[in-house]
């Protein structure tokens, strides 16, 4: 399979026309060419993203306003909203989904399950396009008609009261959603119909088993948003009174709706992450995945249940003691699933050769701190807790440690894992764990002081808090300075300068325990893999 | 190659069927989620019925009456009284005023509710300025009447046994229905001014 990389270009060059520059990226229907748009186009907008969020945490450094004042000299906490909403929508949307999803699920899909493309090249094109449009609407959206104030939940009765920024929005979310539910067809499609021969789906690697759960997460999910946000566009445009009180609607019924989609979004944005760390702990303790079986039934489960616990968000809505006592119950069961994920990656590593190479500490830094998201999880969905946690900075630090820390470990850690793949070089390894390091404790800065803001009571969607809480603020606040420059380090040095500077490497550049399929190609790989498909064979290790 | 791609799209049109599922689901939730409160009494909604013959037990409760005004609705609108005494089973008649501060006649609607939440199924409205829109002409003042009890089976289930004091609350908001509409039609057209 390792042939030369000469060789397999001169191949390409007389079996098909190659296409370059302009064409090669814009009419683009090569899975990994997308996967490496969709990856750029997440780190742009993460930059964008980080830069809201140190912003916010320059405001919150000290007590009183500093930066969000209208020119009279008063506070302005609607620009301030405006910005959190930006933050929220563009990481979730722009960030997590594009590039665990879009970026790293285009690339290694075909490649984990032996085919030669997505069963869909062309609207594999169509999907990515409409991000690029979607994000400029969600960037627009911040500047027309006075801006969105809502955060990212965008609850009636409030967004219908917004300005025009708010149709923005809406169309943001559509344009993304469709881009998504085409990229999930493509992707049950491509898993369903076009693994190489001998691939059952119980030889399948994890990564491909993350990818099918949220694509079917996506598939049942976004449509229910997609409905959500058009009855609140006609609501507001077209007289509909669906959230509008005034004409007999509800507004509890968007918040059913909206997290109906928002608790499986959570998990559409972290299952490909628990992918990508079943590998590399698999990889580094060179050792095959603990319980394999389990660990793709647990997202299974993770995914089923996901459906039926949403109004865990939503316990301070007013409902009676029964309901919530039935939310409380399923939410709590999510932990079981998850536990077998986290044990498993223990047992793993157990007794495995484990090499701390930089993937392999993003992974462990990756379970440390998701483990310590979930906790504050299993904390908040006590709905008696929740009554005194809702709406602060508690939630805050919660969802952060899961998704900032979660899911973006899992994105750096595939990153590191899979850089040499996609471009063929691989960068030093001091400068990874220097990244790691600065990040780690950056982040853990930034969001661990917020469990105890949130505890003392400061509410979120706030532009300033009592001079009480000065201290751990002014803590967090640096943390997240620390963690931007972690990430302008990476981009400069790491990505950069590997692509420019590192050293060439081979097909498998991690040796013994990469035994997935994507390390049977040269590194990159060639334009066009698995023309012949490969054939697994029963006793393989995943 | 053909083969597979009839496969492909087979799967593919699948999926869309299921997102076009979905998409009718999500908007199939609003009339189901108003059936739903209607009939289950869920989340404090009171329920409509007929006068008939019921007992009238000892155990009172107190009924507080809470009246609010959307911002761009140009009404004052208040209970005449605060909150009265029920016998479980009595039939009460209470009334509201409202009063239309604007220049222009204006149709108002009002949207209504109790706490706690579970006293909802036991609420019941035998009639209700609340079932239709009301028309007030400029600074016109109404007292519109309310009849209620609330239902003695309630004392049966220990679950509500400290159910002691009900809310019941309203607010006004300006309606603007096709129903809405045929009122307006009535008044003279001079009558109506700026955006009647």
């Amino acid at each position: 399979m390792a042939t030369a990389h000469g060789a397999s270009h001169s191949h390409d060059h007389h079996d098909h026309h190659t296409p370059t520059g302009f064409r090669r990226w814009v009419y683009s229907t090569n899975h990994k060419d997308i996967g490496t748009l969709y990856l750029i186009f997440a780190i742009v907008a993460a930059l964008v993203g980080a830069t809201f969020s140190v912003v916010m945490r320059a405001e919150l450094m000290h007590p009183g306003v500093q930066f969000f004042n209208n020119p009279d000299g008063t506070p302005n906490g609607h620009l301030w909203n405006t910005i959190v909403t930006a933050h929220g929508l563009t990481m979730v949307f722009f960030v997590v989904m594009p590039a665990l999803i879009g970026g790293f699920g285009n690339w290694f899909v075909p490649l984990m399950i032996g085919a030669p493309d997505m069963a869909f090249p062309r609207m594999n094109n169509i999907s990515f396009w409409l991000l690029p449009p979607a994000f400029i609407l969600l960037l627009l959206s911040a500047v027309i008609g006075g801006g969105v104030g809502t955060g990212w939940t965008i609850y009636p009765p409030l967004t219908i009261q917004q300005g025009a920024g708010m149709d923005l929005v809406i169309f943001s979310l559509h344009l993304a959603g469709a881009s998504s539910i085409l990229g999930a067809i493509n992707f049950i499609t491509t898993i369903f119909n076009m693994r190489a021969p001998g691939m059952t789906l119980h030889r399948m690697p994890l990564f491909a088993w993350s990818i099918l759960v949220t694509a079917f997460l996506l598939l049942l999910a976004l449509p229910v948003l997609a409905g959500a946000i058009t009855m609140l566009l006609t609501d507001r445009n077209f007289g509909t009174h669906f959230f509008d009180p005034a004409g007999g609607g509800d507004p509890t019924l968007f918040l059913h709706l909206f997290w109906f989609f928002g608790h499986p979004e959570v998990y559409i944005m972290i299952l490909p992450a628990f992918g990508i760390v079943s590998h590399i702990i698999s990889t580094f303790s060179k050792k095959p995945i603990f319980g394999y079986l389990g660990m793709a039934y647990a997202m299974v489960a993770i995914g089923v249940v996901g459906f039926v616990v949403w109004a865990h968000h939503m316990f301070t809505v007013g409902m009676d003691v029964d309901t919530r006592a039935y939310f409380v119950a399923a939410t709590m069961v999510i932990a079981v699933p998850t536990g077998v994920k986290i044990f498993s990656w223990i047992a793993t590593m157990w007794g495995g050769s484990i090499r701390l190479t930089v993937p392999m500490v993003w992974a462990i830094g990756f379970i440390f701190l998701f483990t310590v998201g979930g906790v504050t999880g299993v904390v908040l969905a006590n709905a008696g807790v929740d009554y005194a946690m809702h709406n602060t900075y508690y939630v805050i630090a919660h969802f952060h440690y899961v998704l900032s820390l979660g899911a973006v470990f899992g994105m750096f850690a595939g990153f590191y894992y899979w850089f040499g793949k996609m471009c063929g070089r691989q960068y030093p390894d001091w400068a990874g764990h220097l990244h790691f390091w600065l990040t780690f404790i950056g982040v853990n800065l930034t969001f661990f002081p917020m469990h105890f803001l949130g505890l003392a009571g400061m509410p979120r969607h706030y532009v300033d808090y009592p001079d009480a809480m000065a201290h751990w603020n002014l803590v967090a606040s640096i943390g997240s300075f620390i963690s931007f420059g972690a990430t302008i380090f990476w981009l400069v040095f790491v990505v950069f300068g590997t692509m420019f500077f590192g050293r060439k490497v081979g097909a498998n550049y991690w040796g013994e325990g990469a035994t997935t399929l994507e390390w049977t190609v040269d590194s990159p790989p060639p334009f066009h893999t698995f023309e012949e498909l490969p054939h697994i064979s029963p006793t393989a290790h995943h | 190659m053909s083969v597979r791609f009839d496969k492909n799209a087979r799967i593919a049109w699948s999926l869309v069927a299921v997102i076009g599922g979905m998409l009718a689901l999500s908007y199939a939730a609003s009339p189901l989620y108003e059936a739903f409160c209607k009939a289950t009494g869920f989340g404090g909604t009171p329920r409509v019925a007929v006068e008939g013959d019921r007992p009238i037990l000892n155990r009172t409760v107190e009924v507080r009456f809470d009246t609010n005004v959307d911002p761009n609705l140009a009404w004052r609108f208040e209970p005449v009284q605060r909150a009265v005494k029920v016998k479980l089973g009595e039939e009460k008649l209470v009334f509201f005023r409202a009063t239309n501060r604007s220049q222009r006649p204006i149709v108002g609607t009002a949207t209504y509710n109790v706490t706690p939440e579970p006293a909802g199924p036991w609420f019941n409205k035998i009639q209700c300025f609340c079932f239709t829109e009301q028309l007030l002409q400029p600074g016109q003042s109404v007292d519109m009447p309310v009849i209620f009890f609330v239902d003695p089976d309630m004392d049966k289930d220990r679950r509500y046994d400290n159910v002691r004091t009900i809310t019941l609350s309203y607010t006004f908001f300006e309606s603007k229905t096709e129903r809405a509409k045929t009122l307006l039609g009535g008044v003279p057209a001079g009558g109506t001014g700026k955006g009647g």
